[in-house]
């Protein structure tokens, strides 16, 4: 099939959590190290808190920009649970790279009991829903660096080294990507997530 | 030079390159950003967010009429607004080339309804082009005008989702500069479709059409990939791109100029292989016409026309039309998870409305905006939805029918000045009783944050009149007009049950700020003290994804915190403050 040599990339979290920029890395880094690249996302009415998934595809030729369920190459995950929800769209030895982050959706908080629960082991379903798994809170991680809203970047350090990309892509992808003053920041959070193991 | 470029900043960069010289629209996903690209180009184009899209249609085309060079922006639905001009524009035919941008929304990713624009383009007897990635919508946007120009007519560009909103790689090329008088040139049979100009106008669209098929037939927009024999498959737009991951060794016609139709093209790609599959998303319009011309195929048999396609629903009619099971997904991870669909920000003005709605028995007849997601629970406070400016007239329809319950209509900002004005003129001039909120946020908030008439800012971010609502409302003839703080739930309910309580129509204007647009929290963040909480979950019927509440008593995530203070108003036992988040 052609997709063989496609590489294959989503982002799953809740609108508001910096999905879009950290996939606009992951497409920018690809372009830099010369490849043909195509990318998807949610905007409108999807993004107000939802469940959102962005896609990036990259190679020597990439046809439909979505995608498809069960070829990505990595599955980074924002929050915990979204990472089971949009499990299916992991390769068979695919890296899921999942913060230990949990969103609470309001179906859960304000539907009277009997309904949807938050589920309490998340950590293990994880771990059978991803044979190649990396689990961290990336949140804290950001946090510790000062700014909680580069838990994105930091995710996407430790996604990064599932990925054939050189250094020099990254870091030209992020310094096209943020603004100067949050450069710094965000270079950081790179490097500290992708020394996670 | 090559960028990484959406669908709609594709759009936009073609519509600078064609020497465009003016550009509207009215924002609506997925078609906003294209306008929102084209204002960078300020300085080349003057390009504005006009009150509806029949208004941004009108001035494109009277620009056009003028000679310029002109696009007008809009999602599907909105080319139901803007359907009257286009119908007759048609007749009239333009001088500068002009191009309607529809984005459509197959999978209704944040739409209402999930029409297929292309019926437009038989509809009005005009030409229509379908990109298939960025360098397409770029390319075809700049192929549109020409052909516009050369046979004086309208043309669509059709996008969709997955285009408008997919990155890839674009080159971009200089702007054509165009020198040319602009002025409409005197000519009433030219320009004026009374009946008996009107009558000659028509036979030149039927004539017109002829002369656009063999344009089709020519154009490099259409090709033929010739792979192997056995299978054909017909397709256009997205559908294109999974097509060639499902069926690699298929032989494909790719029409990107797709109406009116390539009829040779299609006879000579027919006549080339054994088996034809029309591979297209939404209405089967190609399956149609193919059909038509005495050619045997397949299309919607196999390939789905409900929601938007994808590479692995094809890999399904791929294996149906083989007679093999098609693979299905383990989503064995995903079972029992909660759902986790959009809701009101925290800190969202209209969840003080929705929830003071909330304790009276009303019907509430909305519209269209952020404030649709006031439908679902806990707030669960809207009771129908049409369409943008449907939440006024509809109510007045409730009311005349006799609904035993007081009516109250729904309407945001934007929408207000979209089409809510002629219906609160409805309202007064034909003696209704409804309750009218507009839910003034001061933006359009759902696609964006756009200005509107509203706001005091044009679309190039200039200075200028910020047009009252409340004056409309009082213009309008209504007398019973208030603005309240949604935050302050006393005040909005005070507001709302004396309306509740009159004979007449009222007009009340919530108004507030989006905290999303104006980047910042509404107040302090709140937290619950656990102690003084007595579980009575009074807080969990904000709806407020900020409360979480997993078990015990509620807890607010001080990371999404809007500040906004509603869930202390509410709290009947304190527990409830700021001071408790320090």
């Amino acid at each position: 099939m052609s997709n063989v040599k496609t590489t294959s990339v989503v982002f799953v979290g809740v609108g508001g959590q910096g999905i879009l920029l950290a996939s606009t890395i992951v497409a920018r880094a690809a372009m830099l190290s010369g490849h043909q690249v195509k990318t998807n996302e949610v905007h409108g009415m999807a993004q107000r808190g939802g469940s959102v998934i962005a896609h990036v595809r990259y190679g020597s030729e990439v046809f439909s920009p979505t995608v498809p369920e069960g070829t990505a190459t990595v599955l980074g995950a924002l929050e915990q649970i979204e990472a089971l929800r949009y499990a299916h769209y992991i390769a068979p030895d695919g890296l899921a790279v999942v913060s230990a982050t949990s969103v609470v959706p309001v179906t859960v908080s304000s539907v009277s009991s009997g309904a949807a629960t938050y589920p309490e082991d998340v950590a293990d379903r994880l771990k059978r829903a991803f044979p190649r798994l990396v689990y961290f809170d990336a949140g804290k991680m950001a946090l510790e660096l000062g700014n909680i809203r580069a838990a994105n970047i930091v995710l996407l350090g430790a996604l990064s080294r599932g990925l054939a990309l050189p250094e020099e892509a990254w870091v030209g992808a992020i310094a096209s990507s943020v603004k100067e003053k949050q450069r710094d920041l965000n270079l950081r959070a790179f490097e500290i997530g992708r020394s996670v193991r | 030079m090559r960028e990484l470029m959406s669908g709609n900043e594709a759009i936009a960069r073609g519509a600078y390159e064609a020497g465009v010289t003016v550009a509207t629209g009215y924002p609506g996903t997925p078609s906003t950003e294209i306008l929102e690209n084209v204002a960078r180009y300020k300085s080349d184009i003057y390009s504005e967010w006009s009150p509806n899209e029949k208004v941004a249609f009108e001035v494109a085309a009277g620009a056009s009429c003028a000679g310029a060079r002109s696009i007008v922006t809009m999602k599907h639905v909105g080319l139901n607004v803007a359907a009257d001009p286009l119908m007759t524009l048609s007749y009239i035919g333009v001088e500068g080339g002009f191009v309607v941008c529809v984005a459509d929304d197959p999978g209704m990713h944040s739409s209402q309804n999930e029409q297929d624009t292309r019926q437009y383009a038989r509809f009005a007897k005009v030409p229509i082009f379908e990109p298939a990635d960025s360098q397409e919508a770029k390319d075809f946007l700049m192929l549109a005008m020409d052909v516009s120009e050369k046979y004086q007519t309208p043309a669509i560009l059709r996008s969709t989702t997955r285009v408008s909103h997919s990155r890839s790689l674009v080159d971009l090329g200089e702007r054509t500069v165009l020198e040319r008088e602009i002025g409409i040139e005197k000519n009433p049979p030219r320009f004026v479709p009374i009946p008996v100009w009107g009558r000659v106008m028509k036979q030149k669209v039927a004539d017109r059409l002829g002369f656009l098929a063999e344009e089709a037939e020519n154009s490099e927009a259409n090709r033929i990939e010739r792979r192997e024999k056995s299978l054909g498959i017909v397709t256009a737009s997205m559908a294109y791109q999974y097509v060639r991951e499902v069926w690699p060794e298929a032989s494909v016609l790719k029409l990107g100029f797709s109406y009116p139709f390539p009829d040779g093209l299609i006879r000579e790609f027919a006549d080339g292989v054994d088996r034809l599959l029309v591979v297209e998303e939404l209405d089967d319009f190609i399956e149609e016409h193919v059909r038509s011309l005495g050619i045997e195929c397949q299309g919607r048999k196999f390939v789905p026309g409900v929601g938007e396609l994808s590479v692995t629903r094809l890999r399904g009619s791929r294996a149906m039309m083989e007679g093999r099971e098609p693979k299905t997904l383990d989503q064995r991870f995903a079972e029992g998870l909660p759902a986790r669909p959009p809701v009101l920000c925290p800190g969202c003005p209209h969840r003080g409305v929705f929830y003071t709605l909330g304790k009276h028995d009303v019907v509430v007849s909305g519209d269209i905006g952020c404030y649709s997601l006031g439908a679902f629970k806990p707030l669960d406070r809207m009771d129908i939805i049409l369409c943008m400016g449907g939440g006024v007239s509809m109510a007045h329809g409730f009311d005349k029918a006799g609904d035993r319950r007081k009516v109250v209509g729904v309407v945001g900002d934007s929408t207000f000045f979209h089409s809510g004005i002629t219906g609160l003129i409805d309202i007064v001039y034909n003696r209704g009783s409804s309750t009218i909120i507009v839910l003034d946020n001061r933006t359009t908030a759902m696609t964006g944050h756009q200005d509107h008439p509203g706001t005091g800012r044009t679309l190039g971010g200039d200075a200028t009149k910020a047009i009252s609502i409340q004056d409309i409302g009082r213009a309008c003839g209504i007398e019973r007009v208030a603005t309240v703080n949604p935050y302050d739930l006393e005040a909005t309910e005070r507001a709302i049950s004396e309306d509740m309580n009159s004979k007449e129509p009222s007009l009340i204007v919530s108004l507030a700020p989006c905290p999303l647009r104006e980047r910042r929290r509404v107040g302090p963040v709140r937290a619950i003290d656990s102690d003084l909480c007595k579980g009575c979950k009074r807080c969990l019927k904000l709806g407020c994804p900020a409360i979480e509440f997993d078990g015990e008593v509620p807890k607010i995530n001080m990371h999404l915190c809007g500040g906004c203070g509603l869930c202390e108003e509410v709290c009947p036992h304190d527990a409830i403050s700021s001071e408790e988040a320090e």
